[in-house]
């Protein structure tokens, strides 16, 4: 399986030169091939058409955000080839200003997962037919799944009873979102303060 | 007499709508009672779930995946576990592999057997939906005696399975196999031949092979359209490479190829439980390795190290090392995947779910264009969506 997949990363990128960031399989055995971001349309198109790749279907489309890159956001593809059986991941890395291609031209499941990932990272779509948000609340404000979003939110929500309607306010919290530090090794600190001491 | 003209005109459906199936709203763009354009609005029942998941330990990510798809909840469990271990490198011993497996199947069944009746009475029969729900309910006391939950089970951890079960608990589900089939032919007396609910689901919402494809079907959907694709064929995980069943296909990729293809699969998997049940090998349920697996609480309550551990693992977890991985299990509704980043912490940075009615939803649109009003329900009914999942 693994092997196969590694012909198969190695015959898209002799396809592929132009195109191609980079492509591997992980240790988990599954290909990932990094991509040019104005590319994505042909490379789909390729891995859909090409007899020797055929990946038929878009499994799924997701953003990825890292903020600490200068071109902060991946979108993720996965494919799915029924006739040989196998899974292939492609990314493409964005920021906030730059435009994605949209893929719903060659694959109409892309429509819905670029509309939640335009919803959850803010990460833009060209020629999309139909961008809008799609899982959060009308007239949401901001990101939710970028990583500089807070996990409570700024607004929560609810009926008055004075003004008979909902009503968005600022997040009250009574008590503080509390964020513990995990980071200690499982293997024990190694050494802790007044160590030298003891040898 | 004058001949009038029909405007067209935009109705609004659901979200309160007992054939919405859950919180769904639909914008529905009519000419007279064609529909013309279905636009559904979703995220009513939105919970940010992955958001949440990203500020939680691994262990405590598994009950999230209860609440979304909650009609058959062990299976949503089953894609997050799989794509931990498979990040982990770690191998579970052979009795929670079959012990997932059956609870896997009894999840299909809990599903199908709502949706199959839900969509008759969507259609206009009643009685086997009260059948229906009497079997549901022998079901989740499986469930619950497994877990001490109906519904939201956290049964399935990563590195085997939360309990042991006794094998009272085998034999009663073994007579339950029994005696489930008998059900379901009662409840297929009562629809597959019946004249109106052949009228009002055949031809309706058909759906091609190439369609199927190119809007990413899954699961009964995808096979109702006459794809033999099956991951637990296909890229079988857990036992099913060393079990026997067979895979319904359809012909047609209508309503009632659809309903077909899930009152199949759930004697195959009837079939799937009866041979875990005959096959159940003894022996632990979890991996024996404190590290990731707490250790039994009798040993606690001796061993310091085990306390230890104990309390290492409800704090901060267990650390991943990093990694990606896009797991995909064969959820009652079609592929379920779990698409994870670890970043080395206790914690994952990314976990991004497929849900497969998320992706059936959309084509919605597609499969009640140019049909009635009441058509689109029947449609809804027929392609399986549960809104936790669609949601998240």
């Amino acid at each position: 399986m693994t092997q196969a997949l590694k012909d198969l990363g190695e015959y898209i990128a002799s396809a592929l030169t132009q195109e191609l960031l980079g492509q591997e399989v992980n240790r988990c055995g599954e290909l990932s091939l990094t991509v040019r971001t104005n590319a994505v349309v042909k490379v789909l198109t390729f891995l859909r058409d090409d007899p020797g790749c055929l990946f038929k279907q878009l499994v799924d489309v997701c953003g990825v955000d890292w903020p600490a890159r200068e071109q902060r956001f991946d979108v993720v593809y996965h494919l799915l080839s029924m006739k040989h059986n196998q899974r292939i991941r492609v990314k493409v890395a964005t920021d906030e200003e730059t435009a994605v291609p949209s893929v719903t031209g060659i694959f109409s499941s892309a429509g819905w997962f670029e509309r939640e990932v335009w919803d959850m990272y803010g990460v833009l779509f060209s020629d999309h037919p139909d961008l809008r948000r799609i899982l959060t609340d009308y007239g949401f404000e901001g990101h939710p799944l970028r990583k500089d979003f807070p996990l409570t939110g700024y607004v929560e929500m609810r009926y008055d009873d004075e003004t008979k309607r909902v009503v968005y306010e600022p997040v009250k919290l009574t008590q503080d979102f509390r964020s513990f530090d995990f980071l200690s090794p499982w293997e024990g600190p190694g050494l802790l303060p007044g160590d030298e001491k003891a040898n | 007499m004058a001949e009038s003209q029909i405007q067209s005109y935009t109705i609004n459906f659901g979200p309160q709508h007992p054939a919405a199936h859950g919180v769904l709203r639909l914008i529905l763009e009519m000419s007279g009672e064609v529909v013309d354009r279905a636009d559904p609005h979703v995220g009513l029942l939105h919970r940010g779930t992955e958001k949440l998941i990203e500020h939680k330990t691994y262990v405590q990510a598994v009950p999230y995946f209860d609440r979304l798809d909650y009609v058959g909840t062990m299976n949503q469990e089953h894609a997050f576990v799989l794509a931990t271990e498979k990040l982990l490198g770690i191998d579970i011993p052979v009795r929670a592999k079959y012990i997932r497996t059956l609870y896997d199947e009894i999840g299909r069944i809990l599903n199908h057997l709502l949706n199959v009746t839900a969509f008759i009475f969507d259609v206009g029969g009643m009685t086997p939906l009260l059948y229906g729900f009497e079997e549901r309910e022998k079901l989740m006391e499986f469930y619950e005696r497994a877990c001490g939950a109906r519904l939201h089970a956290n049964y399935f951890r990563p590195g085997g399975v939360a309990a042991d079960i006794s094998q009272e608990l085998l034999d009663d589900i073994g007579a339950w196999c029994e005696t489930f089939p008998k059900v379901l032919d009662d409840i297929e007396t009562l629809a597959t031949d019946n004249r109106i609910f052949k009228q009002r689901v055949i031809d309706i919402g058909t759906v091609t092979a190439e369609q199927a494809l190119d809007w990413g079907f899954t699961g009964p959907n995808l096979r109702a359209s006459g794809i033999a694709w099956d991951l637990r064929k296909a890229q079988p995980y857990e036992i099913y490479d060393e079990l026997d069943f067979d895979i319904p296909v359809g012909k047609n990729g209508d309503g009632y190829d659809r309903y077909l293809v899930r009152v199949l699969e759930m004697r195959e998997s009837v079939k799937i439980m009866k041979q875990c049940l005959a096959k159940m090998p003894g022996g632990p349920v979890k991996v024996q390795d404190s590290k990731i697996t707490p250790p039994p609480r009798a040993e606690m309550k001796k061993s310091m190290e085990s306390l230890i551990h104990h309390f290492k693992l409800f704090t901060e977890g267990f650390k991943v090392p990093p990694g990606e991985t896009y797991t995909a299990i064969e959820a009652p509704k079609g592929e379920f995947a779990v698409y994870l980043i670890a970043d080395g912490t206790g914690k994952p940075y990314r976990c991004k779910i497929r849900p497969p009615g998320y992706v059936h939803l959309q084509a919605l649109d597609m499969m009640s264009k140019g049909h009635m009003l009441a058509d689109v329900v029947a449609n809804i009914g027929s392609i399986d969506i549960v809104f936790g999942e669609i949601d998240r």
